[in-house]
């Protein structure tokens, strides 16, 4: 029986050639440094890519059940959380799984970019690392869409307003994107065969490139400061290492081993613990209350097109990528040579502090998305009653115009409401009666944020919600005055503290 | 030369093939062209199957009777836009603010009918009766009743459909997706 055996693995081996083509690549030396603890900086890659083997696997058995049409891809979601045994759980393993993928491949390149591993002669794996970073975002943003709920639908729009903005060629690209003139059944069946063919077989592709690199040009040594790449010297250097270096199939991919098995533990667990992510409401784009979000990787850009000047808008949407995706193409090619280690090289980690501060500012600005009206503030968030408690019946009814013209939806009291504009809860003691009814009626100068009111509150409403705002201080304070009309209140009567309102010309 | 897989290594022919140099040269420049010419036959359709999309010519939707819309009161109303394709299901489901504007001095009815889409990104704006504004929830995009913008990032203001009316019916042009440059201009 062994015998029999024994032939057949001969047998194969002769044919396939393991012993003598794929047990060496396994075996291949790598430096000996990675026995030793700096062994630990070199897990991240290997990890994201059993996230993305775990993300194939959870894919295809998605795949046996999610009908990719626009009218049942919601209905066969549902069905997954709720009455397929342990779809809930896979659709909860796809998500955080391709979650923890985008983190893995963002610490993996942090630590490439921090230890200088992409200078002489990594160049070209670091260029196929950037592109399998944009293949992972690809599969972010279409994966996203196949959840196919208002998110989905509203997703698709402002990336259809995005696409539409290219000079010339907008309309048309619109239209191939969508696959028709609306974004309905055939947008679904083109993000479907983005998420499952198109991205992924470019991602394996890419990926079987970036390992063929990493085997050719050779793990790279652990940084040691002093010690510089220079092109001339490197290869015979590096093959020092090799020389002294220790099997791949041994110390090295145990660590990658141990590590992979702890982010799959932790990725099977949170998806456990927090349960499949949607889908939202039905995807009819006639719902209203719709307040659409996109993924967590690209917060950061749905705040930085809110916080940015409109003019400055169409360059960051079709520009400023293709600068930023320049950038980190030409880092290798920029910096090639000379030290790797990070304490040696302070523009390399000034540089990722601030990239990571600036994302992830935006990215909590892009949470709490401060810019976005409160939809049902004007209705759901009453004035509070400490503010109206003293209130004359004008202020009262101000109180109501307040609410009723939607100012709410932007404007906070007691921090409550929308945070587009500031919270007017002291605004009395900010801003004159005249320097109200100009703000009111004419809105933020120059096109700004507040829209004028001019139009639409008539001159009764006006003096009462102006009556209410100027009432609105805390006890003790002051109204404010404008020092060229008349002097300080306080100056004139001192101690009249809160009944200062009375003084108003 | 030789390689097993050359077949005329093994016929021990090679002075007769390699004194026809000519025949080599068109051979070689024939699978070339062929090459090339099967290259163009999978690629022209295949690639204008994967950029052409439905062109049809929009058919107009009735909205309902003119009788039916008060004067300078903004409402949405709901259709299932005709483009949709049969699997479409809700998605094809349209919202438009339709505003009656009353009859101007030659008695014909006049009516606003804007898209629902942001002119910035987009996103669904929603109409507020008490201060006549539109607001997006996105990222704070305000319009004025007649559509213009009011506030916020909006390059311009909301877009308008093509309308009509027809035998005591308003009806609207078929919508498609509009962005800044692709308007909802009339395509009838």
């Amino acid at each position: 029986m062994f015998a029999w055996l024994r032939t057949a693995a001969r047998w194969l081996d002769h044919r396939i050639g393991i012993s003598t083509d794929i047990v060496p690549v396994m075996k291949h030396p790598v430096p000996r440094q990675l026995e030793g603890p700096m062994g630990w900086w070199y897990v991240f890659g290997s990890a994201s890519l059993t996230l993305f083997l775990v993300q194939i696997l959870t894919g295809i058995l998605l795949a046996l059940v999610y009908v990719p049409s626009a009218d049942e891809a919601y209905e066969t979601l549902l069905y997954m959380n709720y009455v397929q045994p342990l779809g809930w759980y896979i659709r909860a393993l796809h998500y955080y799984a391709g979650s923890g993928m985008m983190v893995m491949v963002l610490v993996h390149m942090t630590q490439v970019f921090l230890q200088g591993a992409y200078k002489y002669p990594r160049e070209l794996t670091w260029v196929v690392g950037v592109f399998l970073l944009l293949c992972t975002l690809g599969m972010f943003f279409t994966g996203q869409i196949l959840r196919w709920d208002p998110d989905a639908y509203w997703g698709l729009a402002v990336g259809g307003s995005m696409v539409g903005r290219v000079p010339g060629a907008g309309p048309e690209l619109v239209s191939i994107m969508l696959g028709g003139p609306i974004i309905g059944a055939d947008t679904l069946s083109r993000f479907f065969a983005l998420h499952v063919f198109i991205i992924p077989g470019l991602l394996i592709l890419l990926l079987s490139l970036h390992l063929w690199l990493v085997v050719k040009q050779g793990v790279s040594e652990p940084p040691v400061p002093g010690q510089q790449v220079d092109p001339q010297t490197y290869d015979a250097h590096y093959e020092g290492e090799l020389r002294r270096g220790v099997p791949f199939w041994g110390e090295a991919l145990l660590r990658d081993a141990f590590f992979s098995a702890v982010v799959v533990i932790a990725v099977a667990l949170f998806a456990a613990y927090m349960g499949p992510k949607g889908p939202d409401l039905p995807p009819d784009p006639t719902l209203q209350g719709a307040n659409p979000r996109p993924e967590w990787p690209f917060l950061w850009l749905f705040a930085l097109l809110s916080l940015s000047p409109p003019p400055a808008e169409t360059f960051i949407i079709l520009v400023l990528p293709v600068i930023l995706i320049l950038g980190l193409l030409l880092v290798p090619f920029v910096s090639n040579r000379g030290e790797r280690a990070p304490s040696r090289r302070p523009v390399a980690v000034l540089s990722v502090i601030v990239i990571y501060t600036t994302l992830g500012v935006l990215t909590y600005e892009g949470i709490t998305s401060p810019w976005s009206p409160h939809m049902t503030a004007w209705s759901g968030d009453p004035v509070p009653v400490s503010m109206v408690k003293q209130s004359t019946p004008l202020q009262l009814q101000g109180a109501v115009v307040f609410q009723s013209k939607n100012c709410r939806n932007c404007h906070a009291l007691d921090g409550v409401g929308g945070r587009r504009g500031p919270d007017l809860s002291t605004v009395g003691t900010r801003l004159t009666r005249d320097q109200l009814i100009d703000q009111v009626s004419n809105g933020t100068p120059g096109g700004g944020y507040m829209p004028a009111y001019g139009k639409q509150v008539n001159p009764a409403e006006m003096t009462a919600l102006v009556d209410f705002l100027v009432s609105l201080r805390p006890p003790g304070h002051p109204p404010a005055y404008n020092p060229a009309e008349q002097p300080s209140p306080r100056s004139v009567e001192p101690g009249t503290d809160g009944e200062a309102t009375a003084n108003r010309p | 030369m030789t390689d097993i897989n050359d077949p005329t290594s093994r016929r021990g022919d090679v002075s007769a093939q390699v004194a026809n140099p000519s025949r080599r040269w068109f051979f070689r420049w024939l699978t070339y062209l062929m090459g090339a010419a099967a290259t163009l036959v999978l690629a022209v359709p295949l690639i204008g199957y994967l950029v052409s999309y439905r062109r049809q010519r929009p058919p107009w939707i009735k909205l309902g009777a003119v009788t039916d819309f008060p004067q300078n009161v903004t409402r949405m109303i709901t259709f299932d836009n005709p483009l949709k394709q049969p699997w479409d299901g809700m998605v094809a489901h349209t919202g438009v603010y339709v505003r009656y504007l009353g009859a101007d001095d030659r008695q014909q009815d006049q009516f606003l009918v804007l898209a629902v889409n942001c002119t910035h990104l987009g996103c669904p704006v929603e109409w507020f009766e008490g201060s006549g504004l539109f607001m997006c929830p996105c990222h704070g995009g305000v319009y004025y009743e007649n559509g213009e913008h009011a506030s916020g990032p909006p390059p311009r203001g909301l877009y308008h459909y093509v309308w009509r009316v027809r035998d005591g019916q308003l009806e609207v042009q078929a919508p498609h997706f509009p962005t800044l440059h692709d308007t909802l201009r009339d395509r009838a």
